[in-house]
């Protein structure tokens, strides 16, 4: 019997008797990070590291949640659990298990590029390495986030000369406090939408520097976005709430757009290819760097993932996820970008 | 390049028309005459042809980043275009370049016929010199296919505003024969004598569909009203002792039909025919299909000439004794092409398309009703005073199509799209049934709003059968009303049926798959509306 194993729950370790990141309901969770495809209603107890945990109460609402410091070792039934920094987002985690000399992995959402707000990505040496791959294709690859916010701000200065609003759309979490991080300030006055402006609230109470924002209120008026940028989720972009706006530029910020067909699909003005998960370079190299020979490919391209990694000379393998091995396909489709909202 | 490359890149952000004539014309105020050309050139279709094999490019782009074939090819049909699979995965550049948009297609250019192992040198110090932007058009420029989201008519608009000459003059200077690589820009497009060219056609006049009753245009006596053919829209054109036969795409295909040369004779020099191409045997018009087997061909065998004759039915005259007619109203020029008609000496290739003797709408919706038996599409709507004039414009001419043939059909594979619409589930086969089996007899995409295709989409991803490549078998559960124009017999078809312009009309979520058509109801419709000499 492996230390970890996958059932209709999610990832399940039968001698602790508890889950990671469960889809349904279970007795004990431990939680990767606050994104809502990983952390669910229903639960009994909760255990997340203490960065991630204001932003899960908040989401969750009254649960019983412990915390745990990134490195800490807890010891459930001779298992040894441990948290280990994911650079996904702030407080994101991979999870460390091991017992009896056997060392897993569960790595939740990873990237390797530091953004000043997650913990840096640590290679954890481990047996098994369950990865997701969200970007498991090689025309996935990412430039550096400072180009990439040199693109977003000279959009931005674009839209002023034209008199247009410039809106941006990223993930409330995460997302949003990363491009927020890397605009301008000096360009011109910051909106943002309610549901970013709650997590940045959050954010700040745990001392991390964001810069000024104002969150869009009702009674705003045309002339008071004048000049302005407004980071909105993506479900926003197809609500009227963006009609208030206008005339504005759209932007939207994800791995996605490094695609030109998604890119035109969203009917976007601009696509940025800034991604909270790691491209393709970047999964080759922490699944390297873990040491790991059994790999375990979670949402995403799995198949294609799995079967170049069985010929680099892993035992590589698909996991399932509960949308039929595709969630990360559909979720493209349906406007992945709404998952975390 | 790199303006060529930030021009694509301009073109491809917006829908917004304005935005892309400014972005269009600012590019013209940048770049070298000759860059211009090519520009234009790449914008209306004419593009050098291809050097280097897309299997080459494919094998050499794996080799280079270092991935298997497989992979390759796996990301390819997820991106859906050759041309940004292959920018998208090569290793970053180590070098810049600030050559330009003539340079690289003489580059790909000398390409031809070169050794293999030459042509992928140049490729690979090609690429290693440019960024994503510049490598995703260098690519396209080698494979083609090159839709840069700018219609002929809106990059004519955009030159227009930056050289201030007129658009419908523009059209005219831009047609037939020019040879961007030798070509002098300011020659072509400020010249006040495109007729220099004998063979240079006219822009066509091209008609909207009408939208509601045609009680609505007023008078019938002001309209002249015929049947629209269905074969090739061409233009024949005999100057200076030779005869030019163009397509509506700006073809000229003069050899592909060797029928028409009986027409340099009959016809007097300065004399421009607007007209269809048909498939014509025996005093009858077939049907479309039949023209369609030997368009593709390189040589016309004495065999394919023989079974697939064709013949053209003039619709109007644009030029006569060298004069350009078009801004003279269509009696007229109608009046004309009925006296050059008349001749005797006319071969029996060259026929004239009748107006429709009526004295209402109500026999003339009679007509069209009829549509079918003559193997027509419908009618066509012209009023009688007006000009020919340049491109789609609405007004003066209608197209008033039958209503198409419909039927209830169950999805049962679907195909990932291209282009904007690549990694959804857009293009499906649809079966009716033959007793408990479901036969397929239908390819079909267009149809669907977003919306739509997004809700098929995760239909087909959960509810996947097997797969074959870039193609899944799904269960069958989804019925669509399907439209088509036409229905002919096949012998390369499972179903022994094969039709014309298939869409889908509406998503029928109404009906369970035991009540889509059987067919027996397909062959039904073969039987009234088919054509026999077919397959």
């Amino acid at each position: 019997m492996d230390l970890l194993t996958f059932n209709p729950n999610g990832i399940y370790c039968s001698q602790a008797d508890l889950y990671i990141d469960p889809w349904r309901p279970v007795e004990r969770a431990l939680i990767t990070h606050g994104h809502s495809d990983h952390a669910r209603y229903g639960h009994k107890h909760y255990l997340c590291t203490e960065t991630a945990a204001p932003v899960i109460r908040h989401r969750l609402g009254d649960i019983k949640l412990q915390t745990i410091p990134f490195g800490k070792k807890v010891t459930v039934n001779g298992v040894d659990f441990s948290f280990h920094p994911a650079g996904h987002i702030l407080g994101s985690a991979q999870i460390r298990v091991a017992y009896k000399g056997e060392v897993w992995v569960a790595s939740g959402d990873y990237k390797l590029e530091q953004d000043g707000l997650a913990e840096a990505f640590e290679p954890i040496p481990c047996h098994s390495f369950i990865t997701e791959s969200t970007f498991g294709l090689p025309v996935y690859t990412w430039q550096d986030q400072e180009s990439i916010f040199e693109e977003i701000n000279d959009w931005w200065r674009q839209c002023q000369a034209a008199g247009k609003v410039a809106v941006l759309s990223g993930y409330s979490l995460g997302k949003a406090q990363r491009i927020l991080r890397g605009l301008d300030p000096s360009l011109g006055p910051i909106f943002t939408h309610t549901a970013v402006e709650n997590i940045n609230r959050i954010i700040r109470q745990q001392g991390y520097d964001l810069p000024v924002t104002q969150q869009v209120r009702p009674e705003m008026k045309k002339p008071d976005f004048v000049g302005g940028i407004v980071v909105a989720p993506p479900a926003a972009l197809n609500s009227p709430w963006i009609k208030r706006f206008q005339p504005h530029s759209l932007g939207i910020a994800s791995g996605w757009m490094r695609l030109r067909g998604a890119r035109r699909r969203r009917a976007a003005d601009r696509g940025f290819v800034l991604s909270d998960h790691a491209d393709w370079p970047d999964l080759n190299k922490a699944i390297a760097a873990t040491g790991a020979s059994r790999v375990f490919v979670t949402h995403g391209y799995t198949s294609i993932f799995s079967k170049w990694l069985n010929e680099q000379g892993y035992d590589a393998q698909v996991v399932e996820t509960r949308f039929e091995g595709e969630l990360n396909e559909i979720n493209e489709s349906t406007q992945a970008a709404e998952k975390s909202e | 390049m790199k303006e060529f490359a930030q021009l694509f890149r301009q073109l491809d952000q917006t829908t917004k028309i304005n935005l892309k004539v400014e972005s269009l014309a600012a590019y013209f105020e940048q770049v070298s005459d000759r860059d211009k050309l090519w520009t234009i050139a790449i914008l209306s279709h004419r593009r050098p042809s291809r050097t280097v094999k897309t299997s080459l490019l494919r094998q050499w782009a794996a080799e280079l980043s270092q991935i298997p074939l497989w992979l390759f090819e796996e990301s390819y049909h997820i991106v859906g275009d050759l041309a940004e699979t292959i920018a998208s995965i090569l290793p970053p550049a180590d070098r810049e370049n600030e050559y330009s948009l003539t340079y690289w297609i003489d580059y790909i250019k000398g390409l031809k016929n070169l050794p293999e192992e030459e042509q992928r040198e140049y490729l690979l110090d090609a690429w290693g010199m440019m960024d994503h932007a510049e490598r995703f058009v260098f690519n396209k420029l080698i494979t083609g296919g090159f839709r840069m989201g700018v219609s002929q008519k809106l990059m004519v608009r955009a030159l227009s505003k930056y050289t201030k000459v007129d658009e419908n003059k523009l059209t005219h200077r831009l047609m037939g024969h020019w040879d961007p690589g030798e070509d002098d820009f300011q020659e072509l497009i400020f010249s006040e004598n495109p007729a220099d060219d004998l063979s240079k056609p006219y822009p066509f006049y091209l008609a909207y569909a009408l939208e509601g009753e045609p009680e609505a245009l007023g008078a019938i006596e002001e309209w002249q009203a015929e049947r629209k053919w269905d074969g090739i829209r061409g233009q024949l054109i005999v100057r200076g002792g030779e005869l030019f036969v163009w397509s509506r795409g700006e073809e000229l295909v003069t050899d592909k039909f060797p029928e028409y040369q009986a027409l340099l004779g009959a016809l007097p020099d300065g004399t421009v025919i607007d007209g269809e191409i048909l498939p014509y045997k025996d005093g009858k018009i077939l049907s479309f299909n039949l023209l369609q087997t030997r368009i593709g061909r390189k040589n016309l065998s004495k065999k394919i000439l023989s079974t697939a004759p064709v013949a053209v039915m003039a619709y109007d005259l644009l030029e006569f004794g060298g004069e350009d007619l078009r801004e003279r109203p269509l009696s007229e020029r109608r009046q004309l092409l009925e006296q050059l008609m008349a001749s005797e000496d006319l071969p029996s290739v060259f026929m004239l398309s009748d107006c429709l003797q009526v004295k209402n709408w109500d026999e003339l919706r009679q007509a069209r009703a009829e549509s079918r038996n003559f193997q027509s599409e419908g009618l066509m709507l012209k009023r009688k005073n007006s000009p020919y004039r340049v491109g789609r414009k609405k007004g003066d001419w209608w197209k008033w199509k039958v209503d198409p043939l419909t039927i209830d059909a169950v999805m049962i594979y679907a195909q990932r799209g291209h282009g904007r619409r690549a990694n959804l589930y857009t293009d499906y086969t649809f079966a009716v049934w033959e007793g408990e089996q479901l036969v397929p007899f239908a390819k079909a995409y267009s149809g669907l709003t977003d919306a739509e295709i997004r809700r098929v989409d995760a239909f087909v991803k959960r509810n996947t059968k097997e797969r074959f490549g870039p193609v899944r078998s799904v269960k069958p559960e989804l019925v669509f009303e399907l439209a088509f124009e036409g229905i002919n017999k096949s012998s390369r078809h499972k179903s022994g049926v094969a039709l014309r312009f298939p869409r889908i009309l509406r998503w029928r979520e109404d009906k369970p798959t035991e009540e889509a058509n059987t067919l027996d109801d397909l062959k039904a419709l073969l039987k009234l509306y088919g054509n026999d000499q077919n397959d």
